[in-house]
């Protein structure tokens, strides 16, 4: 008996820690919606005031899917021909700590929805809304800015750098937290 | 011309600076472009003013060389639209302005070419002839041929059909257009069109070499340099890579590109092909100089081009056939196995051929070339051509890629390393009559700037760490240097002052694809940054940094 109920109580607790990640498999298919105030900058006049923020950039930002989908469309779109797996080349690198436009979700939501000008173009009414948050979170992880729990692992393809996981916060690199 | 001539010789008869005196040049003056990104043009001296290009934004500086430190004569701003710096495949470069009646020509990123007035600056003409929305911009310098200004357009990295277009040079109003893709009556072949090889002969090829509507974003783009033989009234410019680089997206010869046209210049009508590399395999881009010699071959008197190609062959074509005399390799090549001189095609190697979802590894010369657009200056005196080149080898795997205009257009991972021995830069001295080097110097980074060869014997070239050289032209002595503050991708030149005595001037300021990592400040930790040459170049940042800055040099 004891053995048994014990096996029972294991089983139990195992699954109760399987709690899947909520995968939304069928993103919205509408075409660059979602305007909202994205300030580049964090010089305010007048003292800060709380910055907004979008529903949405919490709920893509560290989930698994929607990362690896943002992988996949980085190819997809040829974000990868003008930035490489990254380290950048017509476009500026995403991989370092420098951020032109802005470095938080609804930024990279802005600079490609709305394009910016000095060469990103705008991806308004080609990339749906969903999509675009996708990329944005996978942007994120390039500089380490994503959960190594949640990030993309090792590549099929010619490994470019360390796998998305793998990559540390270009933020803090090479200097003690 | 930044050719110095119609042949593109680069051969300067001045000889007041010689093998025995360049040691003790000295700096005449210097000035600040403002421009902090890869400086590929030459400057150009006409008269008592030397005009000067800089990258994005593409300013022209006059300056005033009969006046003490050489000031601004007059500057002219083009304000070319910012969002053209997103679709320039390889840094925002300019490789010069060309002067014919009193006028300087020069093109912008976005797709302009103008002329202004030599005195003044003062724009006379703006034609508008490229589209940056689906990725075209303009780099090359343009070349004035009989009151024609001609220009091709970049962007075979962004699914760009290839053109060259001669301009009206009193009004700009464009006289042909030549497509290098596409059916024969947009390419200009017409009845005079005599290529010497069967592979180039048929009806349409620019259509029937590729899959269903695949030329209409298949490159070929004319972004180099073109030659012009007077007496035979012919033009000469190379075509572009086949768009995308993943070659199983476009199963075929690829017509008419990485390969070479003789046209009329009056008319653009085709008169010879020849085709480097058929269906292009790695980003073999045909567009390098040609240098147009007439010389003894083989006993007998031949009118003859001469062009270190990139895919790693030095080819001496017969320009009135386009017939191909010789080919040998001028560094290590593995990516074809030689030129078959009876079918005129290029012999691939199978273990090297490219494709989706597939790893090749060690492929020499890379997606650059053994040499890419940097020219190679040939000396009369000494029968050599002085090349400055690469010496990289590459990985590559081939992935899916979808076609957005105006976006990028490449499917393939790249990553480069230093070829054989280590150097990823070499200068060779090829001697043309005899097939072989006649000797060759060691560079640790790719020579990315182009020579200028004098009567006195002194060959000039620049490094990416930033030395301006000499060497004898002779035996490749290193005469002097002087490190400038940045790398040097430029072309040097040499010209006679308003006080009689000999100069030579260089623009220092490292960038273009082999500089990218500098200019544009990516990434080494990725190894498929800037299509691949950000691995090959990680120790760049280390060496150099960005500028832009014009060295001119005179005796004491």
């Amino acid at each position: 008996m004891r053995p048994i109920v014990l096996l029972l109580l294991f089983t139990l607790l195992a699954l109760a820690a399987c709690q899947r990640e909520e995968r939304d498999t069928r993103p919205q298919s509408a075409l660059g919606s979602g305007e909202q105030p994205t300030p580049v900058t964090t010089l305010e006049p007048g003292g800060q005031r709380p910055s907004p923020t979008d529903n949405k950039a919490a709920s893509f930002e560290a989930n698994a899917f929607h990362l690896s989908e943002g992988k996949r469309l980085f190819g997809w779109f040829n974000c990868s021909g003008c930035h490489a797996n990254g380290g950048g080349g017509m476009g500026p690198a995403l991989m370092d700590q420098k951020w032109i436009y802005g470095s938080s979700m609804e930024s990279i939501h802005a600079t490609i929805r709305d394009g910016r000008p000095n060469g990103m173009p705008s991806f308004r009414d080609k990339i749906p809304d969903d999509q675009i948050w996708e990329l944005a979170a996978f942007v994120r992880s390039l500089s380490g800015n994503a959960p190594s729990s949640a990030a993309p692992s090792r590549n099929d393809d010619m490994m470019a750098h360390p796998s998305e996981n793998r990559m540390p916060d270009a933020a803090t690199l090479g200097k003690s937290p | 011309m930044p050719a110095k001539n119609y042949a593109s010789t680069r051969f300067s008869e001045l000889a007041e600076i010689n093998e025995g005196n360049v040691k003790n040049l000295q700096v005449a003056f210097t000035f600040s472009t403002g421009v902090n990104k890869g400086q590929e043009a030459a400057p150009l001296v006409v008269g008592n003013t030397m005009y000067i290009v800089t990258p994005f934004p593409n300013i022209v500086y006059a300056l005033d060389l009969s006046k003490p430190g050489a000031p601004i004569k007059w500057k002219y701003e083009p304000n070319p639209e910012p969002a053209a710096q997103g679709v320039a495949c390889c840094d925002v470069v300019n490789r010069g302005a060309a002067f014919a009646d009193g006028r300087v020509f020069f093109n912008t990123l976005d797709g302009h070419t103008i002329a202004l007035d030599a005195n003044s600056g003062q724009p006379i003409w703006n034609a508008h002839i490229g589209n940056i929305n689906i990725g075209e911009t303009i780099t090359m310098a343009p070349l004035v041929v009989k009151g024609k200004v001609l220009v091709g357009n970049s962007g075979g990295e962004m699914g760009v059909r290839g053109w060259v277009k001669a301009l009206d040079a009193g009004d700009g109003h464009v006289v042909w257009t030549a497509y290098n893709t596409g059916p024969d009556k947009d390419v200009l072949i017409g009845p005079d069109f005599k290529p010497h090889y069967d592979m180039d002969k048929g009806k349409d090829l620019g259509v029937t070499t590729w899959p269903p509507e695949a030329w209409k974003i298949g490159g070929g783009n004319m972004w180099g340099w073109i030659s012009y033989d007077p007496d035979l009234n012919l033009i000469f410019h190379g075509t572009g890579n086949p768009g995308p680089w993943n070659p199983d997206l476009r199963p075929g010869d690829n017509k008419w590109t990485s390969g070479i046209f003789a046209r009329d210049p009056d008319t653009g009508a085709a008169k010879w092909f020849y085709q480097w590399t058929p269906h292009d395999l790695h980003d073999y881009d045909g567009i390098n100089e040609q240098v147009l010699l007439d010389m003894n071959w083989q006993g007998k008197p031949r009118k003859v081009l001469v062009r270190p190609e990139r895919n790693g062959y030095l080819y001496v074509l017969d320009r009135t056939t386009g017939e191909v005399l010789s080919a040998k390799t001028y560094g290590p090549v593995n990516s074809s196995k030689g030129v078959d001189l009876k079918t005129g095609r290029l012999v691939e190697n199978p273990d090297k051929l490219t494709g989706t979802g597939k790893v090749v590894r060690d492929i020499c010369p890379t997606a650059s070339g053994l040499k890419d657009w940097q020219p190679s200056a040939f000396s009369p005196r000494t029968g050599l051509l002085y090349i400055p080149h690469n010496n990289l080898c590459m990985d590559e795997e081939g992935v899916e890629v979808n076609y957005i205009a105006g976006t990028p257009y490449v499917g393939m991972n790249v990553r480069m390393i230093p070829g054989p021995g280590g150097n990823r830069g070499a200068f060779t001295a090829w001697d043309i009559a005899a097939e072989k080097p006649a000797w060759s110097l060691k560079e640790n980074f790719p020579v990315w700037s182009g020579a200028v060869v004098t009567a006195g014997d002194v060959v000039f070239y620049g490094t990416m760490e930033g030395w301006f050289k000499a060497v004898s032209a002779k035996t490749g002595e290193l005469l002097w240097q002087f490190k400038t503050s940045s790398g040097i991708i430029g072309q040097p030149i040499t010209y006679r002052g308003p006080d009689g005595h000999q100069y030579v001037a260089i623009l220092s300021g490292v960038g273009g694809w082999a500089g990218a990592i500098v200019s544009g400040d990516l990434d080494p930790r990725d190894a498929t940054a800037a299509l691949g040459f950000v691995n090959a170049m990680k120790d760049l940042k280390n060496a150099t940094t960005a500028g832009g800055t014009l060295y001119v040099f005179r005796l004491p």
